[in-house]
Order: C-alpha cells, then structure tokens, then sequence
C-alpha cells in the first residue's frame, strides 16, 4: 500500500479499505463514468489498493474524448473564417481533427480564443458587434447550464451575432448503451458526482432496476472514490441494486432546479454520436426551437460535414470499457500526448492520458521506454 | 474543463440583471455567475464550474478539495495559459510529474 500515505486522511482511508477487503468475496467490475475520478483512480494507484476481485473499468466520462471528430471538424472549419471569433475552453485546443486542431488554425491565422466561462464569449460578442461570436459548446449535464444559460441571455440582451456550436452529451443514455452492449461486463456504476450535483438523482432508479445494476454516486477525490467502491460492493454482495448517494456535501437528490429548468427551456433532447463510439439514442441535446436562430451549424452551414475516425485509434472501445490503455497496439508509441490519435489521449481527463502521465507499471515496454517520464 | 472547483464568495453585485459574484479559489480571483444559485452570500463556498455556481459547499469541505487540488496541480491546469499548456501538450504535466 505504498500510495496510501498520500490520501488526505490516511487512516479513514485505510479503513475504507480493510472493510472492502472483508466485504468482497468474489469477483465484481464496476465502471467509474467520471475522468476526473480516472485520473484520481490511476494518480493514487487506488485499483492496486483494491481487493484483486475488484475491477474498476473506465467510462466514457471525459466531455472532450466524447466530442466526435466531426463536430472538431465543424469547429475547424468555422473557425477558420475571417469574420469569426471562436471562443473554446482550453482543453479543446489540441483535440485532433481531421488533419489538424485548434491551435494550428490560430497558427494559421484564425481568431482562436480561450475562454474560462461561456459569459466570457458573449461579452466578446458585446465588444465586437462587427464580428461573429461563435462559443464551442461541449461537455456533459455539469457544462451544459452555463453554456444554456449564456444562450439565454444573448437572447435576453439582443445579441444578435453570438452562436453555440452545441455538442452536449447526457450520462443516463451512456449507461444504457454500455447495459445494452453484448460484451458488457459492468456490474456496478460509480456516478459522476458533478453531473449529479445539476441533475440529482431522479434519472437513475429506473436504470438500476431494469438493468439491476447498483449505482451509487461519488466524487472524485481519493476517499470519495473508495467510498463509492465500499457502498457498491456492499450492495452487490448483498444482491442489492439501488441508487445510492456517497456524494452528499455536493449532491442533492433533486440537483439544481435552477439549473434544470433553463436546460429544458433551452435545450431539446436528441440523439447524438460519441467519438470513438457511435451515436446513441437521446443522448444529447441541441438548441430547441425557441433558440435555434443561436445555432452555429447552421449559422455557418456546416452541419452537412461528415468524417471518419483514424481505423487504428481504440479510443472507442477504451471509452466503452472494452479495452485498457495500454491494450492498444499503437499506445505511447504512435500516439502520445504530443501525437494523439485520438481524444483520451489529448485531453488531460482522457484514461489514454492518465495511463500514459501515470507510467502504470503494467503499460507495454515499448510505451515505458516512450514515455518521458521513465 | 470537467473540474469543478470549490471557491469562497468575496463579493456580489448584479449587472445586466444578472447576479454576479466574485469567487476567490484558493488565491485564484475569478468572476462567477451566481444565476443557478441566487441566495448563495458573500463569505459562503460553492462548488464552482466554467464561472457558475452550481452548489453550496461546506467550508471545511471546500478547503480539503482547493489544497487537494493545488497538491495536484490541478488548479494550474483550470487556471493557467492555456497557450502555454496546448503548445507543450503532455510535455507540460508530464515534466511536472517528473520533477515530483
């Protein structure tokens, strides 16, 4: 238990896990959906800490590995316009496109900006009513309202030349999908506790009784993770499947009502694909019809473009659970974060990304050699 | 992106109708908008995603999670250039693991 004296609390920590020690007594794969609680799974080794029977498997938790490469192919593209300002978070810069990302565009010339909340792109919008305004909206249930919310007030405050390159995905369809899947191994979910902290917890009991599957909802700090662990293998050695909260200081059953209700004003239900993955029945939104006019696919009339992932990227069924980083014939080798093939790789939240930051003792040779760190 | 960070209310005033606030995140000074949460009080925590308050948070939670994450590293990574972080990709984090 080397990593153990790094937790915040040590002993608490030590106790969370004696007692999953003594609980498990056979084999159970859990699916963490959240890549920040990858990241801190793999930074503090907390899979080794667990009983051998406990297998903790990756999800498609990271907001920019799911953005498919057609819509970084949209954002490329308008992106590229003289009359544009493209607004985006940091982390999209260096997502690959077809050929390139982001950060080469503005290298070539394209007005490319940062910003930390989407409000920062209207008020860009407000200081340049002569140019288009164009905000990257992408992420999950937790990004969505302030990307919602932003639409709003444009319509609120008359701007008329701000527009949301909209691809938000919703986690509760994901889990379907992954239920779904033939190859499904997943026997217990670890929710994501900032997509809960908006949405609460209404969405779940339904899919942990049709698929009889625990969920319990956690944060992603080390003990908040072995908590989540503890509570579900509680659960399912006692044959249980309920939805469970181990994310109480942050997560209220009924989320933020707020919130909620300017997703529904603003916001429509849709089917959307996931990168590496395919698309998924109503598992996303768009703009619904009262702001629509704020949509820059059609503002730009890109929505015709259509791409194809690189064959030989995996990050798929990585982001599916099927396969493990370091499973990949071409990881740490062909593709790093300096040439990422594909999005868990490139973002910081990506399991590709961790793995690889992380030097996990069990990556190929050849990758260990690769990486920088060795 | 995904983080959501805990930060603790300095201020608060309203522009263009809408309710704004200044949010101190472990000496990070930010503007952030108080719309999802409109009774949230000038010295109170809130767990804070892309400049909106999404919940209440206690304070001893709130200090445990901004010295977690400056111990990581991952407050550099929501607040630094983000230039800088794209031109170095993985050269970045992966030489500050390095010098750990």
């Amino acid at each position: 238990m080397k990593y153990i004296d790094e937790f915040q609390d040590p002993a608490l920590a030590r106790r969370l896990l004696d007692e999953i020690h003594a609980t498990v007594t056979r084999p159970w794969a859990l699916m963490e959906v959240c890549g920040g609680q990858t990241h801190s799974i793999i930074r503090h080794g907390i899979d080794q800490l667990l009983p051998e029977q406990v297998e903790l498997i990756h999800g498609p938790g990271c907001p920019v590995c799911v953005t498919p490469l057609e819509v970084i192919d949209k954002a490329l593209e308008i992106a590229s316009r003289p009359e544009v300002i493209f607004c985006s978070f940091g982390d999209m810069l260096r997502v690959p496109g077809t050929g390139r990302d982001l950060f080469q565009v503005r290298g070539e010339g394209g007005d490319v900006r940062v910003v930390y909340s989407p409000l920062d792109a209207l008020r860009i919008a407000q200081q340049n009513p002569d140019r288009q305004v164009v905000f990257f909206g992408i992420g999950f249930e937790t990004t969505a309202p302030p990307n919602a919310m932003t639409v709003h007030q444009a319509r609120k405050l008359g701007i008329r030349n701000f527009s949301l390159l909209v691809s938000h995905v919703r986690v509760p369809p994901a889990i379907e999908a992954i239920m779904r899947s033939p190859s499904c191994r997943v026997q217990g979910f670890l929710a994501a506790g900032h997509v809960c902290t908006v949405m609460g917890m209404d969405e779940y009991p339904e899919l942990a009784e049709r698929h009889r599957v625990p969920i319990v909802v956690t944060g992603f700090e080390p003990l908040d993770i072995l908590e989540g662990v503890r509570r579900t293998v509680a659960q399912l050695e006692r044959g249980e499947h309920t939805v469970d909260n181990a994310y109480p200081r942050a997560v209220r059953a009924e989320g933020n009502p707020a919130a909620r209700a300017m997703l529904e004003d603003v916001f429509e239900v849709t089917d959307r694909a996931w990168r590496g993955i395919g698309v998924i029945p109503d598992s996303g939104w768009r703009l619904s019809a009262k702001y629509r006019e704020y949509d820059a696919e059609s503002r730009f009339a890109v929505d015709g473009i259509r791409t194809c992932e690189p064959a030989e990227c995996r990050s798929g069924e990585v982001l599916q659970g099927l396969l493990k980083p370091h499973e990949c014939e071409v990881f740490g080798t062909r593709c790093t974060p300096r040439t990422p093939l594909g999005a868990t790789m490139v973002s910081s939240e990506g399991a590709c990304a961790a793995y690889y930051l992380y030097r996990r003792l069990d990556i190929t040779p050849a990758a260990r050699e690769a990486s920088p760190v060795a | 992106m995904c983080l959501a960070v805990p930060g603790k209310v300095l201020d608060i005033e309203e522009r263009d109708g809408t309710r704004l606030a200044t949010v101190d995140f472990g000496g990070v000074v930010k503007e952030v908008c108080l719309e999802y949460l409109p009774d949230l009080r000038v010295g109170e925590y809130a767990i804070v995603h892309v400049g909106f308050a999404l919940q209440r948070l206690d304070e001893e939670s709130a200090r445990q999670t901004l010295e977690l994450f400056t111990e990581l590293g991952m407050l550099q990574e929501e607040f630094g250039d983000p230039w800088e972080a794209a031109a170095g990709t993985g050269a970045t984090h992966v030489a500050e693991e390095a010098r750990k």
